[in-house]
């Protein structure tokens, strides 16, 4: 399969500023939410995040998204600058870049008919009349396996898992290139899960869809994904094909993660790697490599310079001095 | 080290909700055993009673709506399903503690973490004003809280969400219980903070011998740290085993579906096994087996009768009529 590029992020960062002072508010720092980092996704594959709480993996998804403004850096689609889009382009683009969020009980209006949400993305950017409309909409809800009347319902009418549906039925309405999916199916039950997770790899197969998928449980990252980027507090520090990036792991940090991972039977026993210590707070990030308070094997360089995202074998890409 | 005696058994225990719109059968029924120093691991989906069969051990069940209608609880070999709220109390806390999801919700925000840790210790013992403190100390040093002196006197503001989890453990750790049950304690912490956590809970037990009962939908924290395992659905616990025993030679089809339809780091599989349907709304059970109408291997009998508990080899139990 020849990989062609469909989203380059370079050098993206998001700084959010700290003020102080109610009335003449004061800059006093900010908080480096995501720091220069770059990675490309190529076309038809799930790219995956993983990180723990406040790495910047949602922050990044947004910033794609264009829900915050980009502090600096670039986004290209498909080769194009997006902040140089011309306006039709740029509606373009966000039209093909939709999302599923984690919770599908707060993401799905409560007040709208499920006809109405799965809509609403084709009637915002596509030219098609009130029966071209239904009948989009309906062919939606057979790719995702939702019943023939759910377009007359209400989202609390549905569980959990069936909401979820409804969402990726929404982000796959205007026919986008790149779905951003953030934590699918961690606020779901367990017997759903693995619903939903054959359903996106299904939509996956049919469509040529691209994934950025985000999560924490790294099975789930590892069973969707082709190849997986691994961030720790606004940086990302190792990328690799995911077969590659779990059986060889090599930056520390993905070393200490990858043994934490819950075990599938009883009989495998990892040594874990206990990280000392907190993640330390984005608005102080150490110097130099920004995970070197926590490192089990910390050189004198480690604390001084920031190191590179260097590529240590065909597309496996680390930031680390040790390497 | 696990003994032979038992120091919990829970036998045919029914915890109802009345709502206006029917009967909830929330805890239908459930009985096991604990052993001194044993880890139980209780596995369910949401909504399945397990986190209500831990409430009705302790006898904190939400009321008005809930209400233990029938069976024993018997620690030691003692009712605590006859015993007075006063008998109660001292028991709560003392001897049987508990560890719950959200640390942000189980701490007070305005109390400093060594008052919070001092008032079990207080209540449930006759300690100076010093040894109080020297005892709280102790807890934190166990939880591994690094200089606990100055720790004692912060808010849980100040703590991280893991520190905030060690701060729960050393509050239920400080009177000694004898079994401590722990319910989903680590689905709000990260992955690694996660895994420290289950490695100190284990630490900790073979420190001093407790029994626990842990909570969880989560097959991987029953592989790590639970001797004995229990599956619950809808209401009824359908298969119980021991940990290894269970995950080579699961007997009910929802242990094994449950199994299959986890992504494993282990291996590769193209599609999940997945569980049609819904788990079913607890007021209104289909008769017979609850699960017959998502299972594949149903027969006629399934959706008529309940299938009795059956001893399927030493010590693994499963309700289902696949066994006889």
């Amino acid at each position: 399969m020849v990989s062609e590029i469909l989203l380059e992020v370079r050098d993206l960062t998001k700084h959010f500023p700290v003020t102080k002072g109610l009335i003449f508010p004061k800059r006093i720092g900010a908080v480096m939410a995501v720091d220069g980092i770059s990675f490309t996704i190529n076309k038809g594959e799930t790219f995956g995040l993983v990180g723990e709480s406040g790495c910047g993996k949602t922050t990044t998804a947004r910033l794609i998204l264009l829900l915050e403004e980009i502090t600096s850096g670039t986004l290209l689609f498909e080769g194009t600058d997006v902040s140089q889009m011309s306006k039709p382009a740029f509606e373009r683009y966000r039209a093909s870049v939709q999302a599923v969020f984690q919770d599908p009980y707060s993401s799905l209006s409560p007040r709208m008919k499920v006809g109405k949400i799965i809509a609403e993305p084709i009637v915002i950017n596509d030219d098609l009349n009130p029966k071209e409309i239904r009948e989009r909409v309906a062919s939606l809800l057979d790719v995702v396996g939702l019943r023939k009347d759910a377009p007359v319902l209400y989202p609390h009418e549905f569980s959990g898992g069936q909401r979820q549906r409804i969402a990726i039925a929404r982000a796959l309405a205007p026919d986008p290139g790149l779905i951003i999916l953030d934590e699918p199916v961690s606020a779901l039950d367990v017997s759903i899960r693995a619903q939903i997770m054959n359903l996106l790899r299904d939509i996956q197969k049919k469509t040529h869809t691209t994934f950025l998928l985000i999560a924490h449980d790294l099975a789930v990252v590892k069973h969707m994904s082709n190849r997986i980027g691994v961030m720790y507090l606004g940086k990302l520090v190792e990328v690799a094909e995911s077969e590659e990036l779990c059986s060889h792991p090599v930056h520390p940090y993905t070393q200490a993660l990858l043994s934490a991972a819950l075990p599938s039977h009883p009989d495998i026993v990892r040594e874990l790697i206990i990280l000392p210590g907190d993640v330390p707070s984005p608005l102080n990030p150490p110097s130099g490599c920004r995970f070197h308070t926590r490192c089990f094997k910390p050189t004198a360089i480690c604390s001084q310079q920031i190191p590179p995202l260097k590529e240590i074998t065909s597309g496996h890409l680390v930031a680390c001095h040790i390497n | 080290m696990i003994s032979n005696d038992n120091i919990l058994v829970v036998q045919d225990l029914k915890t109802y909700f009345y709502t206006s719109r029917g009967v909830v059968k929330a805890v239908d029924g459930v009985s096991f055993e604990l052993k001194k120093g044993e880890t139980l691991g209780l596995v369910g989906e949401s909504g399945c009673g397990k986190s209500i069969t831990c409430f009705s051990i302790i006898r904190l069940v939400p009321p008005p709506a809930g209400h233990i209608v029938g069976g024993k609880v018997l620690l030691h070999g003692e009712d605590l399903l006859i015993k007075s709220e006063k008998e109660m109390t001292r028991i709560r806390g003392s001897r049987i503690t508990m560890i719950l999801q959200d640390p942000m919700m189980s701490l007070n925000p305005l109390f400093t973490i060594g008052e919070q840790i001092a008032e079990p210790i207080r209540y449930h013992q006759k300690l100076g004003k010093l040894e109080v403190w020297e005892k709280v100390k102790e807890m934190l040093r166990l939880v591994h809280i690094p200089s606990p002196e100055v720790r004692m006197g912060e808010y849980p503001h100040q703590m991280s969400g893991g520190m905030r989890q060690r701060i729960s453990g050393a509050m239920t750790l400080s009177c000694q219980p004898e079994i401590l049950i722990a319910d989903e304690p680590t689905t709000a912490l990260d992955v690694t903070i996660q895994a420290q956590f289950l490695s100190l809970l284990k630490e900790i037990q073979q420190k001093v011998n407790l029994s626990m009962i842990v909570v969880t939908h989560d097959f991987g924290i029953v592989a790590r740290i639970c001797d004995r395992v229990a599956v619950m659905y809808a209401g009824k616990i359908v298969e119980s085993a021991e940990t290894r025993e269970l995950f080579n030679n699961p007997a009910h089809p929802y242990t094994v579906a449950l199994l299959n339809s986890l992504p494993k780091m282990e291996e590769k599989v193209d599609k999940l096994y997945s569980i049609e349907g819904q788990p079913p709304e607890l007021h209104a059970l289909p008769p017979g087996c609850s699960f017959a109408p998502r299972c594949p291997q149903v027969k006629e009998i399934c959706l008529r009768d309940f299938p009795s508990q059956k001893e399927i080899t030493l010590d693994h139990y499963a309700s289902c009529w696949l066994h006889g």
